[in-house]
C-alpha cells in the first residue's frame, strides 16, 4: 500500500459483475482489501473475489441488500472482522425499471429510488463515523449521466442518479475537514447487464463512436479512491466519451 | 450491546474525546455548554462515534441535538449504558 493510505479496506456494492466488479478490481490491484457485495448473484461474486485473490490481492464476496440498513449494518460488520474498518466505500449497487412516467407503477419508482439513492445514503451513514474517526475516507457514488441530462422513460432512474448527485455535494461539504472525500462517477453508455438494449443507435451520437467499458469507469473510481485525490471533493467525473460535452 | 459503565468512565470518554478533538481539557466540565465551548456539530458527530467505539453506545442525531452541556451527555450516555 502507499504511505500515505492508512490501514483499512474498501467496500463495493453490487460487484458482481460490470462496473462494480471492475472497480472491485482496481482498487484490489491498488492494494485495497475489497469487499464484494452482492443482492443475488453469488457465483458472481465469488468469481469476483477468487480473481482478485489469484491475482494477489485480498478480497470477500459479502451477501447483503444494501436496501435493508440492517443487511447494511451486517456487510459492515462482517467485512470489519475481516479486513478492518472500511475506508473506501463505492456505491456502486443499482438497478433500472423504465416506462414513460403516466404509466410508472409505484413499485417501478420506489425500486429505483431504493436501490440507487436510499441504499447509498444507508452505506454512506454507516461508513463516515469510522472515517471521520481515521481522518481519511473515500466514497465514490457511482451516478450516471441521465440525471443531470433527460432520458425519455427514465424518469425514476434520472431522479435517482441526480438525486445521488446531490447528496455526493452535501456529503462531501459536511465531512471534507476530515479528510474524506465524497465524489461520483457519471458513466455515459457503457455495455453491462444494466444497459442491455439500451438504444443501440446511441453510438453514432457518442463523440468517441463507441460505448465505454466498465474499466474504463473503474479506473476514474480508483482515482478518486486513492490518497492522490486528496483535493477532489464534491465533485463529478463524467465518463462518457464526449457525449456531455 | 452496551455494558454498565460508570459515571467516571463516561466523563473520561467524553473528556478524553473532547480533547483530542482539540477543545481545552480545563474548560471540560459538566456545567460548560457545548455552545460555551464552541462545539460544532461535525465534532459532536465524531463524539458520539468516539462513545460508541469505546462504550458500545449508540447516540442518534435526535440525541445528539437535545444536548447542551457536557453533564447531558454524560448523563445520557450512561442511562443509555445502563438500558
Amino acid at each position: 500500500m502507499a504511505d500515505a493510505r492508512p490501514q483499512g479496506c474498501a467496500l463495493v456494492t453490487g460487484a458482481a459483475r460490470g462496473i462494480g466488479a471492475a472497480a472491485a478490481r482496481s482498487l484490489a490491484a491498488a492494494g485495497w482489501p475489497v469487499g464484494v457485495n452482492y443482492r443475488a448473484d453469488a457465483d458472481g461474486a465469488s468469481a469476483v473475489a477468487a480473481a482478485i485473490e489469484e491475482a494477489g490481492g485480498q478480497a470477500v464476496a459479502l451477501e447483503g441488500d444494501v436496501r435493508d440498513a440492517r443487511a447494511v449494518d451486517s456487510v459492515f460488520g462482517r467485512l470489519e472482522e475481516r479486513f478492518g474498518r472500511v475506508l473506501v466505500l463505492v456505491n456502486n449497487a443499482g438497478t433500472r425499471a423504465d416506462g414513460l412516467s403516466p404509466q410508472l407503477s409505484d413499485e417501478e419508482w420506489s425500486a429505483v429510488i431504493e436501490t440507487n439513492l436510499s441504499a447509498a445514503f444507508r452505506t454512506t451513514r454507516r461508513a463516515l463515523g469510522p472515517m471521520l474517526r481515521a481522518r481519511f475516507g473515500r466514497i465514490v457514488n457511482v451516478a450516471s449521466v441521465v440525471g443531470p441530462r433527460a432520458n425519455a422513460g427514465q424518469a425514476n432512474y434520472a431522479a435517482s442518479k441526480a438525486g445521488l448527485i446531490g447528496f455526493t455535494r452535501t456529503v462531501a461539504v459536511e465531512v471534507a475537514r476530515r479528510g474524506v472525500t465524497v465524489n461520483a462517477v457519471a458513466p455515459g453508455f457503457v455495455q453491462t447487464r444494466l444497459t442491455e438494449g439500451v438504444g443501440d443507435g446511441l453510438v453514432a451520437a457518442i463523440p468517441a463512436r463507441r460505448t465505454g467499458t466498465p474499466e474504463e469507469v473503474a479506473a476514474c473510481i480508483a482515482f478518486l479512491a486513492s490518497p492522490e485525490a486528496s483535493y477532489v471533493t464534491g465533485a463529478t467525473l463524467t465518463v462518457d466519451g464526449g457525449l456531455s460535452a | 450491546m452496551p455494558t454498565q459503565v460508570t459515571q467516571d468512565e463516561v466523563r473520561k470518554v467524553i473528556t478524553d474525546g473532547l480533547a483530542e478533538l482539540g477543545y481545552e481539557r480545563g474548560a471540560i466540565v459538566p456545567d460548560a455548554t457545548f455552545e460555551d465551548l464552541d462545539v460544532d456539530s461535525l465534532d459532536l458527530v465524531e463524539l458520539a462515534q468516539i462513545v460508541e467505539e469505546e462504550l458500545g453506545v449508540e447516540l442518534g442525531s435526535a440525541d445528539v441535538a437535545e444536548l447542551r452541556t457536557v453533564g447531558d451527555a454524560i448523563a445520557l450516555v450512561v442511562a443509555r449504558a445502563g438500558s
